[in-house]
């Protein structure tokens, strides 16, 4: 077989997905990424100052969890990579904490980011406080609304948070202001943009940081099973960064299977869809050539989901091209099917996952599992943030 | 035939007035009878914008008149339509100016070609970067007489510039100061050094003002620096304002250009 490559070149592109489709207004940032991030996340310092946060702040490495009573459930075995007891509650962290490092060296004093379910505008807080800088995070006016609690965590870790208006209310809204900010604050300011999206390099950049996930699984695997590599891997996919950092030191190993789990929302056949890959075609939003819903005359549609984190019209350039060459294999679930599966996550193992990653457990109910697979589901985050949705869902 | 851009440069130096407006905005229809009366009134160039659903680069008034125009129905097919005949009747040079995912959906190769049907001089599409249309578009632009306008702004590095104006045949459009459109400026806070060293590369294009002119103040002080400016938000507020568009576009270019 021929082999294909999946990491990003030099211009930015995974095949034919990426890229930099920036405005002038953002060149001299971009540019200065582009040419430097490399070199410093390479810094032998830099690698001591994350690996040290990492353990010591983060809490990683994140347990790899052998999830017995589900795994019965399902007649196959399965582990779960508990990211969801990161500090902050979240893969999100991982990113945020390079990036971070990584603006420090480049000279800024100012962090932007924007946000869906909150995770990553709590996460962004957090690192700004661990390092005394100005955070302002954008959040779509209707994810205000549903993920309250964060909204209040991030005010308490001392960032400004502000409600975007325009739009759907929603994550492209809040990014599409975050992008507007820096382009007013092009000297002091970086944008720690929380997925594997948006111009190069941040899908590469943010892979990388996210990466730690499966060097991780790797090495606690092999404690446990006596091999690396399980028969897949599981993840929920909407910029796609705990899916990118689950699959990343796999991407050359074909015999391990890779499964993205997109928002289905209401079904994939229905407008009320955040199933980019299914539904969507290639497009250039957010600075990058990827993937998108869209309308016939180019014009982004709303995205819907249960989940803010996953209700996102775009997905990282990475993973159009893991689609298109077939390497992963993505996959939907509904509101309702995941709803059910956090439950049933719940009652078996007692651990609440987030909504986002619910969809990623969901995916078990459609997949053919046998009997001696090694499944690996990226539990991304815990369901804290979701109580009121699930209180409302269930009726407790 | 000359590309009407370089004719205009050729006959007029300074003081050049640019208007943008958001074709669909404030009605679906209102684009023929908006570039009859700009140029009526005496402007020198049109911008006609393509709305596009998330424009990163723009304000609030852009997002709002873009987000109008597309409610009432306004997309690249129908634009065309309206200004199928405009050449019968409109002579100044017309650019249309919007992002890329439109265009890209339409097919760049025949939006290209439509463009020159139409007898449309330029495009501006600020998130085609200029290495992407070097390596994959510009035989498009060439094949049609089609300009592709370029920005610069104050980050922009001198052999940035010296590159971009190499690649530039109508003019250069330098973004007045690190920010979206429409961000109402004062004349004392606009950028001098950033415009003087533009000036003092003598670059080989003619060089317009835009994003934050608002007003004849503002058109007057980048007039000294540059051959002209383009006004964009202070026109869509202008025409949301009057009912009467006739009467509304009058009045503004009144206030911009000095009284003779
Ligand atoms: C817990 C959790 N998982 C997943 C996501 C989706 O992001 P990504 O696809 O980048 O992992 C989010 C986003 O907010 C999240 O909070």
């Amino acid at each position: 077989m021929q082999k294909i490559n999946y990491q990003v070149n030099e211009k930015g592109y995974y095949g034919e997905f990426g890229g930099a489709w920036i405005p002038e207004m953002m060149f001299a940032n971009i540019d200065e990424l582009r040419r430097r991030y490399l070199e410093i996340i390479q810094l032998p310092e830099f690698i001591k100052e994350l690996d040290q946060l990492f353990q010591d702040y983060v809490g990683r490495p994140s347990p790899l969890y052998y999830a017995s009573r589900l795994s019965e459930y399902y007649g196959t075995s399965i582990f779960l990579k508990r990211e969801d007891l990161n500090h902050t509650g979240s893969h999100k962290l991982n990113n945020t904490v390079g990036q971070i490092l990584l603006a420090q060296r480049l000279g800024k004093t100012r962090i932007i980011a924007e946000t869906g379910a909150g995770q990553h505008g709590v996460a962004t807080a957090t690192v700004c406080a661990l390092k005394g800088m100005k955070c302002v995070v954008y959040m779509g006016a209707l994810d205000v609304q549903r993920q309250a609690p964060n909204v209040k965590k991030m005010k308490m870790l001392g960032a400004e948070v502000v409600s975007v208006q325009s739009g759907n209310k929603t994550l492209k809204d809040a990014t599409n202001e975050a992008m507007r900010d820096w382009i007013k604050n092009p000297e002091d300011t970086h944008y720690i943009i929380g997925s594997v999206v948006g111009p190069h390099p941040f899908p590469d950049m943010v892979a990388r940081f996210q990466s730690v996930i499966s060097r991780e699984i790797k090495a606690q695997l092999l404690g446990k099973t006596g091999s690396e590599f399980p028969t897949r891997i599981i993840a929920c996919v909407g910029g796609g960064s705990n899916a990118a950092g689950a699959f990343y030191h796999y991407l050359n190993h074909n015999q391990v299977e890779l499964i993205g789990v997109e928002a289905g929302g209401k079904g994939v056949d229905t407008k009320d869809t955040a199933a980019t890959l299914l539904v969507g075609s290639p497009g250039v939003l957010h600075a990058s050539r990827t993937m998108l819903m869209q309308n016939r005359d180019g014009q982004i549609t709303e995205p819907y989901s249960i989940s803010a984190g996953l209700d996102y019209p775009g997905i990282g350039p990475l993973h159009s091209h893991l689609h298109k060459t077939k390497r992963a294999k993505y996959i939907a679930t509904t509101d309702e099917e995941v709803l059910k599966a956090a439950l049933l996550l719940t009652r078996k193992e007692g651990i609440i996952p987030a909504l986002e990653s619910a969809h990623a457990l969901a995916a078990l109910e459609k997949l053919k599992l046998n009997e001696n697979d090694v499944n690996v589901i990226n539990l991304s985050g815990s369901g804290n943030k979701d109580m009121e949705t699930y209180l409302n869902a269930f009726n407790f | 035939m000359k590309n009407r851009i370089n004719h205009l440069f050729e006959t007029k130096k300074n003081n050049i007035l640019s208007v943008y407006f958001t074709a669909g905005f404030p009605n679906l229809n209102d684009t023929v009878e908006i570039i009859q009366q700009l140029e009526k009134n005496g402007v020198d160039l049109i911008e006609i914008g393509m709305p596009f659903s998330d424009p990163t680069a723009d304000g609030p008034t852009i997002q709002h008149s873009s987000e109008v125009a597309l409610r009432n129905g306004m997309s690249l097919n129908l634009l065309f339509q309206q200004v199928k005949e405009i050449r019968k009747f409109v002579h100044i040079p017309l650019i249309l100016m919007g992002y890329f995912n439109p265009v890209m959906q339409y097919g760049l190769e025949k939006f290209c070609a439509t463009c020159k049907e139409t007898g449309i001089d330029g495009v501006i599409l600020p998130d085609l970067p200029l290495e992407e249309y070097e390596e994959h578009f510009k035989k498009f632009f060439l094949m049609n007489h089609l300009h592709n306008i370029l920005l610069i702004t104050p980050q922009t590095p001198d052999d940035r510039i010296r590159k971009i104006d190499d690649a530039s045949e109508g003019f250069i459009y330098a973004v007045s100061s690190s920010s979206t459109t429409g961000e109402g400026k004062k004349v004392e806070d606009f950028n001098r050094e950033y415009f003087e060293r533009i000036q003092r590369m003598k670059p080989k294009n003619p060089v317009l003002i835009g994003f934050g002119i608002s007003d004849r103040e503002t058109f007057l002080n980048a007039c000294n620096f540059a051959n002209g400016a383009i006004l964009g938000s202070a026109f869509i507020k202008a025409v949301q304002q009057k009912k009467i568009l006739k009467v509304a576009i009058r009045d503004f270019v009144k206030s911009i250009i000095p009284p003779q």
